[in-house]
This record gives structure tokens, C-alpha cells and sequence, in this order.
């Protein structure tokens, strides 16, 4: 278990250290720059100013060196200034921004499971009825549309035709629930379907059967026995379930016009502002291993026959 | 899933029809009559039914008929989009900005006085170009790249395996924006992007297929008749790796069309004035306070056409292989 654990986060460095390497050589290998401006109505600058600029911000140096510098000044938390929000520092717009995302990201988590969990189990026990289709076709649109889709169909409905919630901001706890829900939809679509899966081949096992057989109540034979064992396959889904969230803030954010940092994602990138797309990846990324790391060690806590 | 179960083992439950229906689709698996016996001619049978199977399970899924009757739909509307739109995608009325559906523009105008209705009839055609030509690519690349790595096994699969890992440690939509926002917008640059990017799935599969198949005895048995490498994959292994290949090309279908619509909406996609759903959306989602109509017309759309490829990747990957259901 320590060595496992150890040689998991051994290898945390190197991954980020790769995906580090290959951010880099994509941003610099395609044409264009942050020093001739691609956006719109932007002058072009002369050939000393771009020079100047370059040296400035360390562009003018051959790449493995300005690579160099970039990871000796991550590893301490310096990413640079922003290209495009030049008098801000990248640390100083993600501890602002990432709180939000995470805030958002979580609560949609929170409700995916839950949601996820309990659509799943009805699906389950009311294999075949009305409560069984309802899941099912929820987890179906949940997963197959795009969360900018829902996003829309979810401010119609519930601005709109019934005016419960406002149609964005951040300021308060009411405007936190459309946003939460349309980016909760997908990754509990993908919950119920797993908990339904695993739920129905549960409930047909000999243990579960022993249970009924000694007079055990239908609540703790779901709760206690089923439930138990049809929560380990949908654990290791919570990793991958990060990446959902995470990228789909973007989408979510922007609509319900949410401060967090999901925007810089594509800002970042189509800006060519080097420091925030290298910071936001790598950000990202860590949080995904992280995240990994810590779903793996959960699935040996539940399941006493994984060992590593 | 899928890549778990090896496609000999599916192939089990259509073999116990009697050997009388023998079609030509046998014929890819033996070519000459000594490979006919190293696969074993039972082989051949098994594989004919295996589609015709499928074909008939598919059919019985209404949901997938129904899915399938949309796409059909859409790809004619696609085809037929000259004709079909009331009005050119380009044609503005400055005089009509804004409208919400009425007799002369059945689904109102956007922020130029375009008709909405012919500019989503063209909308399909990006869509359904996205969703089934950059699945094209993901399989010209993928296909043989996992093959190779799955046949040749050693070091060529090491390096393989471990590009794969980290590239599913990115967040995928976000190295496809990375690309396009580098590449530039446009179609083509779609294609690119998607092709870079998702060829790796595939190619994962492909590759646990051909790992599981190439030790079963009719892979032996070709091999000590002589059959070299390459009729080895293309003859024996790769025919009866396909399920999965197909079942994969079904679910990545919509998952092109939801990176265009993704990308489009963020500005990064087509290029305007060329029409694409989620270009629309992207568009029409800053006004949809005041008009509501400009988003969620392309919504629907888009909603729809997922929706269908889903049902009908569902129903596929059903017939080609109940045990997954």
C-alpha cells in the first residue's frame, strides 16, 4: 500500500513534467505569436518593438532554455505575467478565479453523485417500469447533448417559462443553481447508467439473496448489501468524471457568466497568451491526477480485496 | 467494454445456425482454399451471420430505427441543401433584424436579417460532413497504428502505449481547441484537429483486439501455412477485430460533431458566414434574453441529431454484441 502510493506520486512529476513538454512544443510550434497580435482590430508592431518585446518577456532565447526557466519558475509558483492581461500576474488571476470554478465544479459533483445515485438505484429496483425509463432516459440526454445545449434549454424553461432562477451571474446562492445543474447533467447521466448496471447484477447475487432469505427488510438489503457492492465500479468513474466537469465549465461559465476559470481555458489559447495556457493545463492537470490518485486509493478503502 | 471482449467469443452465439448460409462476406476471412481450412470453415459461417445478426437486431430496436430514419434525414437534408433552403445562408434584410418566427421566415431572422431556417438547413451539412469525415481520418490513423503496436508488441508498442497515456491525460476538447485556436478556423482545419486527436481511442482498441486475437490457433494456423504479416492482419486478425472498431466509429461520430458545435460556439470553428448549429448557439446565446429564438432553434437541432446517433450507436452496439447490453 506505501509503495504504492509512493511510486503513484513519483510519478506525478514526470506526467506533469510531459504534459508540460508537449503544451510548450504545440504552442510554439504552430504559427502565429503573442507578439503579432491575431485579434481583431489590433495594430500590427514594428520589427524593434516585437524585438524588445521578445527579449522582455524571454523569447528571444532557443526554446530548451526558455522551457528551462519556465519549470524552474513553475515549481515555485511563478508562471509570469499574463500576455494579454499584462498587468496581472497568471497566480494572481487563478487564485482569484480557481476558487469559483472549484465551488462550481464541486456542487456539480455533489449533485451528479447523488442525483446519479438515486436515479440509478430506482432504475434498478423498478427494472422495466416507469421509474426505470424516467432514469434511463435522463441519463440518455444527459450524456448525448452538449452542456451549452442544456444550458439553453435550461435557462428557457427555468427563467422563462417559470421565472425560478435568474439567467446568470454569481452573487448569490439562486444564481449557483442553473449553472450547477446544467454541468451536473452529463456526469450523472453517466452515474445512473453505472449504478443501474451494477445495481441489477447485485441484486440477483447469492449474498443478496441470503439477505432477503433471513428476513431482512427491503431497505437494508439495498442499502446495506446491494448498494454497498454496486458502489465500487461507479468509484472509478469519479476520475475521469473530473476531466467532464473540468472542461465543461467552460461552456457553463461563459453562459451563466460565471467569474470563474473556465474562460481562460480558451481565452488563454486563442490569445497565444503563453504563461496562462501553459499555467491553466498544467493547473488542470495536476488537479486530474490529484484527483486520480485519491479515487484509486478510495476504491482499495471500499473494496478490501483490491490490494496494491 | 467492448475492448474486453475478445470478437472470436462474440462470434459464438451466431455460429450454432446449420452451415447452409454461407454468404459472400465469408469470403474476406479465407481467401485461398488452404487458409479456408486454417480458419476452419465454421469460421466462415460464423462470420456471415454475425452481421446479417446484426442487421436483423438492429432492425427489431425501434429506438435505433428511429434514430437511424433521422440520420438518413438530416444526410439527405445535407445533400439536398441548395434546394431544400427557402433562401442563400448569406442573404441579409436589414430591414427584418431580429424576428421571431413568422409566415415569411418560418424560424425568424438572426442579428443580420438572415432567414434562420435555411442558414440550419445548411447548418446539417457541416455537422454531418464533421461527424462522418473526421471519423474517416480517426480510422485511416488509428486502425493501422494499433494494429502494428498490438501485432509487432516490444518496444514500438511500449512507445505507443505510453504517447496514448499521456494523451488521455489531456483534457481532449482542450487540445483540440489548442490546435485549432494555432491552425485557424475552417473546415478543413476540423478535420485536422479532430483527426490528431481522436485516432487514439481507436487505436487502443484496435490494439487490445488484435493482442487477444493473435493468439487464438486459427492465427497459428495461418502462420504455419505460410501467411505472411501482412495477409496475417489483414486477412485473419482485423476482420475479427471490426465489432468493436464499428461500435467505436458509431459513438465517435457524434462525438465529432459535438467537437465542431463545441468549437464553433467558441468562435474557433467554421468560419462565418457559413453556417454551423453550434456557431448559432455560440452567437445567439448573448441575446437570449431578448431573442430567444436565435439559440434554441439550432439547439433542438443539435439536441436531435445527438440524440439519433446515440439511439442508433446504442442499437449497434446491441446487435453486434448482445453481451454488452
Amino acid at each position: 500500500m506505501f509503495h504504492y502510493v509512493l511510486s503513484r506520486v513519483l510519478w506525478l512529476p514526470p506526467t506533469l513534467l510531459a504534459m508540460a513538454l508537449v503544451t510548450f512544443l504545440v504552442m510554439h510550434a504552430t504559427p502565429g505569436s503573442p507578439l503579432d497580435p491575431v485579434a481583431e482590430g489590433a495594430n500590427p508592431l514594428s520589427p524593434e518593438a516585437q524585438k524588445n518585446l521578445a527579449k522582455y518577456y524571454g523569447l528571444d532565447r532557443p526554446l530548451y532554455e526558455q522551457f528551462g526557466i519556465f519549470v524552474s519558475k513553475a515549481v515555485r509558483g511563478d508562471f509570469g505575467n499574463s500576455f494579454v492581461y499584462k498587468t496581472r500576474s497568471v497566480r494572481e488571476i487563478l487564485v482569484e478565479t480557481f476558487p469559483v470554478s472549484l465551488l462550481l465544479g464541486s456542487m456539480a459533483l455533489v449533485f451528479a453523485i447523488v442525483g446519479g445515485l438515486t436515479l440509478g438505484i430506482l432504475a434498478a429496483i423498478y427494472q422495466n417500469r416507469g421509474w426505470d425509463y424516467l432514469s434511463v432516459s435522463l441519463a440518455t440526454v444527459g450524456v448525448a447533448l452538449p452542456n451549452f445545449v442544456l444550458a439553453v434549454f435550461l435557462i428557457i424553461l427555468f427563467s422563462f417559462v417559470l421565472p425560478l432562477f435568474p439567467t446568470g451571474g454569481w452573487d448569490s446562492p439562486r444564481n449557483w443553481v442553473l449553472p450547477t445543474v446544467a454541468l451536473a447533467l452529463a456526469p450523472m447521466g453517466i452515474i445512473a447508467r453505472f449504478t443501474r448496471a451494477s445495481m441489477l447484477e447485485v441484486i440477483r447475487a447469492d449474498y443478496t439473496l441470503t439477505a432477503r432469505a433471513k428476513g431482512l427488510g427491503e431497505v437494508p438489503v439495498i442499502f446495506k448489501h446491494a448498494l454497498k457492492n454496486a458502489f465500487i465500479p461507479v468509484v472509478t468513474l469519479l476520475g475521469p468524471m473530473f476531466a467532464a466537469v473540468g472542461t465543461g465549465s467552460f461552456f457553463v461559465e461563459s453562459i451563466f457568466r460565471v467569474p470563474g476559470m473556465g474562460r481562460f481555458f480558451v481565452l488563454s489559447m486563442t490569445g497565444r497568451d503563453y504563461p496562462m495556457i501553459m499555467a491553466v493545463v498544467l493547473t488542470y492537470g495536476a488537479f486530474l491526477a490529484i484527483m486520480n490518485l485519491v479515487v484509486d486509493l478510495l476504491y482499495g478503502v471500499l473494496d478490501p480485496r483490491i490490494r496494491y | 467494454m467492448a475492448s474486453s471482449t475478445p470478437a472470436s467469443d462474440i462470434r459464438l452465439g451466431g455460429g450454432r445456425r446449420p452451415p447452409s448460409d454461407a454468404s459472400p462476406q465469408g469470403g474476406l476471412r479465407g481467401q485461398s482454399p488452404r487458409s479456408n481450412v486454417a480458419t476452419s470453415g465454421e469460421g466462415r459461417i460464423r462470420g456471415s451471420s454475425l452481421w446479417r445478426d446484426g442487421a436483423r437486431r438492429l432492425l427489431r430496436n425501434r429506438l435505433a430505427v428511429a434514430g437511424g430514419s433521422v440520420i438518413v434525414l438530416l444526410c439527405l437534408i445535407a445533400i439536398f441543401a441548395d434546394v431544400l433552403a427557402p433562401l442563400p445562408y448569406t442573404k441579409t434584410n436589414f430591414g427584418r433584424l431580429n424576428e421571431t418566427p413568422s409566415r415569411d421566415y418560418p424560424l425568424g431572422t438572426d442579428q443580420l436579417g438572415r432567414d434562420l431556417l435555411s442558414r440550419m438547413i445548411y447548418g446539417a451539412r457541416v455537422s454531418m460532413l464533421v461527424g462522418l469525415g473526421a471519423q474517416v481520418i480517426v480510422v485511416l490513423i488509428g486502425v493501422p497504428i494499433g494494429a502494428l503496436s498490438g501485432y509487432l508488441g516490444g518496444r514500438a508498442d511500449l512507445v505507443l502505449t505510453r504517447f496514448v497515456d499521456v494523451m488521455y491525460a489531456f483534457p481532449r476538447l482542450l487540445f483540440v481547441i489548442l490546435v485549432m485556436s494555432m491552425l485557424g478556423a475552417g473546415l478543413t482545419n476540423i478535420f485536422i484537429a479532430i483527426g490528431l486527436t481522436g485516432w487514439v481511442g481507436i487505436a487502443r482498441q484496435t490494439r487490445a483486439q488484435v493482442l487477444a486475437i493473435k493468439e487464438k490457433e486459427f492465427v497459428d494456423g495461418a502462420r504455419a501455412l505460410g501467411a505472411g504479416f501482412g495477409r496475417l492482419l489483414t486477412r485473419h486478425i482485423l476482420p475479427n477485430a471490426l465489432t468493436p472498431i464499428v461500435v467505436a466509429v458509431t459513438f465517435g461520430i457524434p462525438e465529432a460533431i459535438f467537437t465542431e458545435a463545441a468549437l464553433s460556439f467558441i468562435g474557433v470553428g467554421i468560419n462565418p458566414p457559413t453556417p454551423s448549429w453550434g456557431q448559432m448557439v455560440g452567437e445567439g446565446q448573448q441575446y437570449i434574453r431578448s431573442y430567444w429564438h436565435l439559440c434554441v432553434f439550432p439547439s433542438i437541432a443539435i439536441a436531435v441529431t445527438m440524440l439519433s446517433f446515440t439511439f442508433f450507436g446504442d442499437g449497434v452496439r446491441d446487435a453486434l454484441d448482445p453481451k454488452l447490453k
